[in-house]
């Protein structure tokens, strides 16, 4: 046992030393538990975005692609079908696309990128059935209208830019997904500019 | 035997705190029904841990299996019904007791110094609960429990800059799925309980410092300084610890044990009247305690038509939906419980109980009665536009109440005290 006076800016530096220390063993030691919660790899690959090849579908044609387990269609619209979108739009819910059910890239009339191209999650904002895409016989729905998609579930009814029309059972316009041009004809759905 | 005892007291001291907490504990003599519900919701506490893990035996937490294993547990497994309505029927009892716990602290001031950390530690318990009931009404997989889960995560989404990754932090997948099931399951089985009991001690042994507030509001502890009458001081024993060797003198109070446990005892056993009533007769509670959409399997691809939280969180989702802006309605949402964490510092006023306080706080005390009560039923309720004025009128008063109590508590007009207690 020694004797000698109590250092009391030595044990203060002691303290304060090894409590630092321990401090940062201690976030450290938090890091796995609190990464664990971060998506796996697992669930990151079923997440990953998915590329899809446009460049030979023609005029009209919509093709399926699957992301996070969700159909997602791509419609090449024919310049009539662009054309076409100011006409109804005293019919339609939400014709500006006020409500958040699209990147802000796709709030504009024809709900895409380009205007050719629309892509849309392929499930009725109503209870998640999917719609038929009626390419040239929509007007049997929708007087007037040559295209659009028509939910046989519950008879709800898109424009071909997926905005609902009044009186529907469909509370919003079909969601727009996340997405952007690689190159010319390939589309990455469920990445843009932004998420990359 | 004698020795045996005196060997274990000697290491630790069981019969003395038993002597501190319970035999030779103080608890003033004029508790009324008010006070049955701390003593229940201990009760249904033990309800809810034994149930639960009777539960675990036949759960499997999984997306495929839990929906699935909830109907094994309902249909196959021996009383599995039984064991799933004492609990589920558990969850929404323990809020009422708590309710109504809750409402006693703050007709008798119960709250007020020098009982502000026991208030606080009561607080977190009801935010432990409410983490811990949410997480349970997600485990049996229905459409409410896979929706409720949906709109609750999403509050945290309208945090400005980090909200969409921490959504897909706490869901650990870009959809509510299996990981987010897990985790929760994790969470409700283990870690939240054992938070819970944790402060649930600390919040006994909180009380058990400055001792249990009364009816009238006034100390039953008095200094011992030839004041107090004669036939004021209990004829008692209590511990030494409550009378600080003759420094104090203790009034008009009962030891707890045998007293209050015996009268808890004529509590509980109304408590379990209605309980078992809820239990064999109603145990869906009317659609209130089981919503009729999780009796079907969740489906991310079909939202129910509405979506409505059980009825304990309605009156916070009420003003939640009221403000119009989803950042500032999660905002409200959050200070409408802080506020009541704060209650000790908001009522200003040095008389507790509601008996000798003014007529304005009891007017204002029935206003928060009614705006509490009122948004949980409007939280139940479609968001139509008259339902969303209405909303905004109760939350309007909810905080209206805490404001008030503010200005008024300063220099309130307060009635003369008794000496002892009525």
């Amino acid at each position: 046992m020694s004797n000698a006076p109590v250092d009391h800016g030595r044990r203060r530096f002691l303290t304060i030393a090894t409590s630092v220390v321990g401090g940062v063993g201690a976030i450290g030691a938090a890091v796995p538990f609190i990464a664990s919660w971060s998506p796996s790899e697992r669930a990151r690959q079923a997440g990953a975005a998915v590329s899809a090849d446009v460049s030979k579908m023609e005029e009209g044609q919509l093709i399926r692609v699957e992301w996070r387990g969700k159909p997602v269609w791509i419609v090449k619209r024919t310049q009539e079908m662009v054309d076409s979108l100011p006409n109804h739009e005293n019919r339609l819910r939400d014709p500006e696309s006020r409500e958040p059910q699209q990147p802000h890239y796709a709030q504009n009339r024809h709900r895409s990128v380009r205007p050719e191209f629309f892509v849309a999650v392929g499930i009725c904002t109503h209870f998640g059935c999917s719609p038929t895409y009626m390419p040239n016989e929509f007007a049997s729905q929708a007087e007037g209208v040559r295209s659009g998609f028509f939910c046989p579930c519950h008879g709800s009814r898109f424009d071909i830019a997926g905005r609902v029309f009044q009186n529907v059972p469909a509370p919003t316009n079909l969601e727009v997904p996340p997405y952007m041009f690689t190159d010319e004809f390939t589309i990455l759905v469920g990445e843009d500019e932004e998420t990359a | 035997m004698k020795n045996l005892m005196n060997w274990i007291e000697y290491r630790l001291p069981v019969v003395e705190k038993m002597k501190i907490h319970m035999t030779q504990y103080p608890a003033p003599k004029n508790f009324n029904f008010w006070y049955f519900f701390g003593s229940l919701a201990i009760v249904v506490l033990v309800n809810q841990i034994l149930t639960g893990i009777w539960l675990t035996m036949n759960y499997e937490p999984s997306a495929e299996g839990a929906f699935r294993s909830i109907e094994y547990i309902m249909r196959d497994v021996e009383y599995g019904w039984l064991l799933r309505y004492m609990h589920s029927t558990g969850a929404s009892a323990f809020f009422v007791v708590v309710y109504l716990h809750m409402l006693r602290g703050m007709m008798y001031g119960s709250y007020q110094k020098p009982r502000e950390l026991l208030w606080i530690f009561g607080m977190l318990i009801y935010l432990v609960l409410m983490a811990e009931a949410f997480m349970g009404y997600m485990l049996p997989w229905g459409q409410m429990s896979f929706w409720g889960a949906q709109v609750i995560i999403s509050i945290f989404g309208v945090i400005p800059v980090i909200g969409d990754d921490l959504t897909l932090w706490i869901r650990g997948d870009y959809v509510i799925s299996g990981a987010t099931l897990n985790r929760f399951f994790a969470l409700h089985v283990i870690a939240l309980p054992l938070v819970l009991v944790i402060l649930v001690f600390l919040h006994i042994m909180a009380l058990h410092e400055v001792g249990s507030n009364n009816p009238d509001g006034i100390d039953t502890k008095r200094d011992n300084d030839g004041t107090v009458p004669e036939e004021a001081v209990s004829k008692f024993e209590f511990h030494d610890n409550f009378t600080k060797g003759g420094k104090k003198v203790i009034i008009d109070s009962i030891p707890f044990h045998p007293y209050y446990t015996v009268k808890d005892l004529v509590g509980l056993a109304g408590f379990l009247f209605l309980f078992a009533y809820v239990i064999f007769f109603m145990p869906e509670g009317g659609g209130y305690f089981l919503e009729p959409p999780n009796f079907e399997a969740a489906n991310p691809m079909k939202t129910p038509e509405h979506i409505a939280p059980v009825w304990y969180f309605t009156p916070f989702y009420a003003i939640l939906r009221a403000v119009p802006n989803p950042l500032f309605g999660a905002v409200a949402m959050f200070l409408a419980i802080l506020a009541l964490a704060l209650l000790p510092w908001i009522d200003r006023g040095k008389v507790r109980s509601v008996r000798y306080r003014c007529g304005l706080h009891k007017l204002n005390l029935v206003n928060f009665c009614v705006s509490f009560v009122a948004l949980g039923i409007l939280g139940v309720l479609p968001a139509t536009p008259l339902y969303t004025i209405l909303s905004q009128l109760f939350s309007f008063t909810y905080f209206g109440f805490f404001i008030l109590l503010w200005f008024y508590s300063k220099n309130e007009k307060t009635k003369p005290l008794p000496e002892r207690l009525t």
